[in-house]
């Protein structure tokens, strides 16, 4: 009977004081009123200074005109451009440092992460010398070593290292030949995009074709062949409708092609060489990290050596080395403000330093700068996340 | 009946095995690309080295005083040596500079026991190096009590200060990231993890460059008016702040690899939450982060060369002002090959020494 059980004594009320979800409350509540009273406290010490040091606010500066001339941009600027033009000079040629930086220390890192692992011991100790020396020694001092100490002391324009005379190497920096399109290239130029599709459409078959049936097809050289050869007999057929604009020498420098600066030179070799250091110890231990088991195995199935890593390992590596290698990517970007020490024309360089000088409006400039790169590395993040939620393990 | 089974014996490996040749054949000439590869390379040495070692050793001039003592056509170690002392102590009083020693000698003094094995009280005295040291330090290089001649921070530089502001950025942001990596793994209190986020992903996501600009231009604005840092203070600010958040990310890495049985343990015997972290918690994780801790640090070793851009002279900086000196330019790959050497030493020490340590703590999983 349901009144005849003993009654069961209520445990003891835990005081408030002692209850997890009561004192968790109260610290919440007293750390958010904490931060808000300093950011407060900063906010208005801030208004004040600025007021009392006659410091204008608000972004109205980037309408105003910045008055100083940019070493290297890739729209259209001088003088009479607003500051935010500038803001957009800076930004672009940040990209173009980083787009640059990232594409060559990912081609460098990953064939000396593949280098020091070769059973070559002497190809192998090569490699690891590569990475011990560059990633112990600060980034700084090499964009100084390669600006300063090299690239000053490159030989003058007339007497300039080159290739072939189509690209110089001098103290003005390098120039390489610059193409130049003419009114028949759209041909061609849909030419590439056709047999891009082709390429693709190819494969998807192809990869269809080999798990219908087993039967392999050799996409490498027809996709080769298609992307070189489609093009070229439209390019020729059209009357080659292109040249290239090389540089020659006039007077005191070169004369036509694309001027690559001694900054941006010097700049994205030092951010290549550096990151592309971290890059190799990357892909070494995302190689290392997939088991013996799983190349024995490969190797026990019949696979040959070339097959064990295209098939076995490298889809397996890919896993573990793409966490590690957003985030180098992002210290890349990050770095490449170091821009501002040698004078490149970057985001730092212009906005957070010319600029901030000439207008004094610091807490708008510095704020605008670092959500930029937030941003950027935001984006970059989001992009690898996604290229990394394609590559991983499907579990059943 | 039994014979005597009485085997001949071994006979030796082929000598194309075993040896020198054996190793040649094994490491360098195993297949035609390896073979190809390994005479590649002895022809790239063989161009690359020569020159380099003569220009770094062989015809390089080391005893001098002035540029007049280069005439070999080599490095110019003479440089390095006349500029010796501003690279080491920056603009440090001359006759003062023992003081600088002095911290240098104590330091080694007091981390030499933590390296050998069996000394009984690392804990103690890490906390000692870490907490006490510092104020030892701080007395010893300012001066102005015990009759020390008082020295401005504007004459700190060259390695001395490289050292310091990344031994203090490090060691301030010790605390603060702990707090930090304590609060992001808080999930009963969302409103403080979700600042600790805020803030460590802010931190990690600009640029040192930025950090440090925003130190010195934005933070005279943020302080109330009539208070101002020192431009050394300011750029320390700024570096403690920013390395705090790469600090709490390998802390939290900590705070995740303790089993979570360890959690649940000293919830059961009734542990408050500090003294669930202090005592079960934090104690195991800060042992594993070591190795991370060190790597962090390495990162803002060589970063401290960008207080360059706010003005301060660590040794690079003290490098390109030595490099303006009209008596010595041109030497440039010398002075950068010098700086280059003793980031290298520092920082290839510690990695090597943070791998050994990972090798040591993490047993277990070997095949």
């Amino acid at each position: 009977m349901a009144d005849a059980s003993p009654e069961r004594e209520t445990p003891a009320k835990p005081r408030l004081l002692s209850d997890p979800k009561f004192r968790a409350l109260v610290f919440q509540i007293i750390a958010s009123i904490t931060v808000a009273a300093f950011i407060f406290f900063i906010v208005r010490n801030t208004l004040t200074n600025m007021e009392s040091r006659g410091i204008s606010t608000g972004f109205g500066f980037l309408d105003r005109a910045s008055g100083f001339g940019i070493l290297q941009s890739l729209i259209e600027y001088n003088e009479t451009s607003t500051y935010g033009r500038t803001f957009l000079v800076g930004l672009l040629n940040t990209i173009l440092v980083s787009v640059l930086g990232v594409f060559f220390a990912t081609i460098i890192g990953f064939i000396m992460g593949v280098l020091r692992l070769s059973s070559n011991w002497l190809i192998s100790k090569l490699a690891a010398t590569y990475i011990e020396i560059f990633r112990n020694i600060p980034l700084l001092l090499q964009i100084f070593f390669w600006y300063y100490a090299i690239g000053f002391n490159l030989p003058g324009p007339r007497q300039a290292m080159s290739v072939g005379d189509s690209l110089f190497l001098s103290n003005r920096g390098l120039y390489i030949p610059a193409p130049v399109f003419e009114s028949g290239f759209m041909a061609t130029g849909l030419a590439i995009i056709a047999s891009i599709v082709a390429v693709i459409s190819l494969v998807r078959w192809a990869r269809k074709r080999f798990e219908a049936t087993g039967q392999l097809f050799h996409t490498v050289y027809a996709s080769l062949a298609i992307l070189i050869g489609v093009p070229a007999v439209v390019f020729f057929s059209t009357g080659a409708p292109m040249h290239l604009d090389y540089p020659a020498l006039q007077g005191f420098n070169f004369q036509g092609g694309v001027a690559i600066i001694p900054e941006l030179f010097a700049l994205v070799l030092a951010l290549s060489i550096y990151t592309a250091a971290f890059i190799a110890e990357t892909v070494r231990s995302g190689i290392q990290a997939v088991s013996h088991g799983q190349t024995e195995a490969a190797s026990a199935l019949g696979l040959r050596p070339g097959w064990i890593l295209r098939l076995v390992v490298i889809p397996q590596a890919m896993r573990v080395i793409i966490p590690p290698l957003t985030s180098q990517y992002l210290n890349l970007t990050k770095n490449s403000s170091l821009a501002a020490a040698i004078g490149y024309p970057d985001l730092v360089a212009v906005f957070a330093g010319t600029t901030l000088n000439q207008t004094g409006q610091a807490v708008e400039i510095i704020a605008i700068t670092m959500s930029v790169y937030l941003v950027l590395s935001l984006i970059i993040s989001i992009f690898m996340n996604w290229y990394n939620a394609k590559m991983a393990l499907r579990e059943r | 009946m039994s014979h005597d089974f009485a085997p001949l014996p071994d006979l030796p490996p082929p000598a194309s095995s075993v040896g020198v040749i054996g190793w040649l054949r094994r490491n360098l000439f195993s297949n035609t690309i390896n073979s190809l590869l390994t005479l590649f390379a002895i022809y790239l040495l063989a161009t690359l080295l020569p020159p380099l070692f003569n220009w770094l050793f062989f015809d390089a001039d080391w005893i001098g005083d002035s540029r007049d003592a280069c005439t070999s056509g080599g490095a110019c170690w003479v440089f390095i040596s006349a500029r010796f002392s501003t690279f080491m102590y920056g603009f440090f009083p001359e006759n003062e500079t023992w003081r600088i020693n002095l911290i240098y000698i104590a330091l080694i003094a007091c981390m030499a026991p933590l390296f050998m094995e069996g000394f009984r009280h690392k804990v103690k005295l890490g906390v000692f190096v870490i907490f006490i040291f510092p104020i030892f330090g701080f007395i010893l290089l300012f001066g102005g009590v015990f009759g020390l001649e008082q020295t401005e921070t504007s004459q700190w530089g060259g390695l001395t200060l490289t050292l310091l502001l990344a031994s203090v950025g490090c060691v301030a942001a010790l605390p603060l990231g702990i707090m930090l990596a304590l609060g992001r793994q808080a999930t009963n209190m969302p409103a403080v993890k979700s600042m600790c986020v805020l803030f460590i992903e802010f931190w990690r996501g600009v640029p040192l460059i930025t950090v440090l600009f925003m130190s010195s231009v934005m933070l005279p604005l943020f302080l109330p008016e009539g208070v101002s840092f020192d431009k050394l203070l300011r750029a320390l600010i700024g570096i403690t702040l920013f390395q705090s958040a790469y600090i709490a990310e390998v802390v939290r890495g900590g705070l995740q690899a303790i089993p979570k049985g360890q959690y649940e343990a000293a919830d059961a015997l009734g542990l408050s939450y500090w003294k669930k972290m202090g005592l079960i918690i934090l104690p195991q994780a800060m042992k594993i982060v070591i190795p991370g801790i060190v790597n962090t640090f390495i990162a803002l070793f060589k970063d401290t060369t960008l207080v360059i851009i706010v003005g301060l002279l660590d040794v690079l900086g003290m490098v390109q002002n030595a490099l303006n000196d009209p008596n010595w330019l041109g030497y440039s790959t010398e002075g950068y090959v010098f700086t280059a050497f003793v980031f290298w030493i520092f920082c290839f020490s510690m990695s090597r020494y943070s791998q050994a340590l990972e090798r040591k703590l993490h047993t277990g999983h070997k095949r």
